[in-house]
């Protein structure tokens, strides 16, 4: 197993202080760096004092939505009348994503306290870590920890179980996740209702990221006006965000930044820059579901919520994908409507054909039997898969066709007219 | 995922049934964590799967039985997760991502290497002595480490084309 790279000094260590310790792994470990202090803590507060605090550091959801946390805590029920359930996504599957795992491979413990100080404030009598069934060794890593834990009784009258995904990316989604634990094909569900009227097993339910429920315990113990205070840009986005880098730089791996960090020195600086004689070709800002970046909006791009959003992406999950010039656009795109293709849970009509037909137009095009009307046919199909469908993957297979045709246009093109040669059999 | 179809029928293998003894007692553990019996049913795949390396029919209609579903239904289930083997596949499985990150890393590269050095010859095929069944999957969630593969339940990371002949050795 690898370990993460010597932390850069321009890094902000909350999440990965610990990340390649492997003694912060144990109980023992974790309770001599100051674990599970706040958990007693917690336990020993009203919810709503909890839901409060983590309102006022402003924390928003590291799935990929970026939701106020507190916010959607907020939308339990305050008088519990049915069992309250709460859900961890650990399920990362989203391309250009690999945050989560490493905080479950270095930090268990600090994820199961910021899980059972989540469950304490949304009065949930159980909590399901739904981890995708590719994580072996992350489960591994897991499920000792919540063995000792639960053996040193941290967790009280909480309950925390790990639940195994099966491979599906849709499970990801919130509402396909719920499905898959109640034993269904995972396919999401129509909202309303939400999850916090009638989630899992048709009861209120909140389900959080592994990022975002890391994160509590350090709210608490710094609060949440230090949280509030990490922040280099937009205020309404605050903390540290571990931004997974892969791709074409020299040093590809996890790296926790402030909030409003520049992208570009984060490439430059903190990954190391392109490989040498290469240069920076595009960048997926967010992980694949969202707009891609060419070299000049993502070299001013400012890695936060409204940051991005203004350079047209979105932060997302945090997954950056960096393209230097050796990149062939065309195929990687195709790459990646194969994904959202092989991934749909194929309910929606929108989603189903289109994700299959953008990928076989973009096949037929990487053979050389591309027309220049099959742009504008991609672009329609995209048009139709964008905001009609039950979730957002058909909307995210759409992102990056679009994005990449408006900015890429003549890599296409080249296809289309014979410039460049086919590169996949007809 | 249609893996080792080439070399299986489907149904030849006999049928055991998998929960007895001790895995019984492991799927009774697991139905004190769920409100009722039905979302046991990932769980109880995975267990099956342990045991028998895949899940026939015969042992979906084992755990509807067990769960008070239908066999239709939990194949139904089946085969919507791509790991869950609905045919027997070589002694060591592999699963090559080949999502974009990882693929502009050369990912293709390892998989090809790995069906070289292996016999598996095809994605999804099953090498002639059984041995090896190589699939390319998409991301594995280890991007930064491309390319990521999966030998089995062992997850290895930033695999290279030359790294390929030693591990096919180790597990061989
Ligand atoms: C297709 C799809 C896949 C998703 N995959 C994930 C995932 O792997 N992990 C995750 O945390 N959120 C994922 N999400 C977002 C979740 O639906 C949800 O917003 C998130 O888990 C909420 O947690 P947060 O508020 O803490 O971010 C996905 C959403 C969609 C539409
Ligand atoms: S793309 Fe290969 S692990 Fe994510």
């Amino acid at each position: 197993m690898g370990f993460p790279h010597t932390p850069h000094p321009r890094e902000t260590l909350v999440l990965s202080k610990h990340f390649g310790d492997t003694d912060a792994r144990t109980y023992k470990g974790w309770v001599k760096r100051g674990g599970y202090e706040m958990l007693n803590q917690a336990l020993a507060m009203e919810p709503a004092a909890i839901i409060e605090e983590v309102k006022a550091s402003g924390l928003r959801g590291r799935g990929g939505a970026g939701f106020p946390t507190g916010l959607k805590w907020s939308f339990m029920p305050r008088e519990k009348k049915k069992p309250h359930y709460l859900c961890v996504n650990a399920d990362e599957s989203e391309p250009g994503t690999f945050k989560d795992r490493e905080i479950m491979r270095w930090t268990p413990h600090g994820l199961l306290e910021g899980t059972a100080i989540a469950a304490h404030a949304i009065q949930a009598d159980v909590t399901y870590i739904y981890i995708r069934g590719e994580f072996t060794e992350a489960w591994d890593i897991m499920e000792r920890a919540l063995a000792e834990a639960n053996a040193a009784g941290v967790f009280g009258k909480i309950k925390i179980y790990l639940h195994r995904g099966a491979g599906a990316y849709i499970c990801g989604e919130e509402t396909a996740m719920m499905n898959s634990i109640e034993g269904k094909r995972g396919n999401p569900r129509i909202k309303p209702p939400f999850p916090a009227a009638a989630g899992l097993f048709g009861m209120p339910t909140t389900i959080n990221n592994v990022e975002t429920l890391a994160a509590v315990p350090l709210i608490l113990e710094n609060g949440a006006a230090w949280y509030k205070g990490l922040c280099l840009s937009n205020p309404k986005s605050t903390g540290t965000k571990l931004l997974s880098v892969c791709g074409h730089v020299q040093k590809p791996g996890n790296y926790e930044v402030t909030m409003g960090f520049p992208l570009k020195d984060l490439l430059y600086d903190l990954c190391g820059g392109m490989r040498p004689g290469r240069t920076l070709k595009a960048v997926i800002p967010g992980g694949s579901s969202v707009p891609i970046l060419n070299r000049e909006e993502a070299e001013s791009t400012l890695l936060d919520y409204e940051g991005c959003v203004e350079k047209g992406t979105m932060l997302g999950s945090g997954g950056v994908i960096v393209f230097d010039d050796s990149a062939d656009l065309v195929y990687q795109i195709m790459r990646l409507a194969r994904f959202y293709a092989h991934e749909s849970c194929a309910q929606c009509t929108q989603c189903r054909e289109g994700t299959a037909w953008t990928t076989k137009i973009l096949e037929r095009i990487l053979a050389g039997q591309g027309k220049m009307a099959d742009l504008d046919l991609l672009l329609d199909l995209a048009d139709n898969m964008t905001g009609k469908t039950i979730c957002v993957l058909s909307d995210s297979c759409a992102a990056p066709v679009v994005s990449g045709i408006k900015k890429f246009r003549n890599e296409f093109e080249a296809y289309i007219t014979g410039n460049r040669k086919p590169v996949i059999a007809a | 995922m249609s893996a080792g179809m080439s070399m299986h029928a489907s149904g030849t293998e006999e049928y055991q049934a998998v929960f007895t003894g001790a895995t019984l007692e492991r799927l009774q553990e697991i139905l004190t964590r769920y409100p009722n019996r039905q979302a046991a049913l990932l769980p109880a795949l995975w267990l099956v799967q342990e045991a028998r390396g895949w899940i026939s029919d015969r042992n979906m209609a084992e755990v509807a039985e067990l769960l008070g579903l239908t066999p239709a239904y939990v194949k139904g289930v089946v085969t919507f997760y791509t790991m869950y083997h609905q045919h027997p596949v070589g002694k060591n499985f592999v699963q090559v991502c080949t999502t974009s990150p990882c693929n502009i890393c050369g990912a293709e590269d390892v998989a090809m290497a790995f069906l070289e050095h292996t016999g598996a010859k095809e994605l999804g095929a099953t090498s002639p002595d059984g041995n090896w069944t190589v699939i390319e999957v998409e991301c594995l969630g280890a991007c930064g480490f491309a390319t990521p593969v999966m030998i089995n339940d062992d997850f290895i990371e930033s695999v290279t084309p030359d790294k390929v002949p030693e591990l096919v050795r180790k597990y061989r």
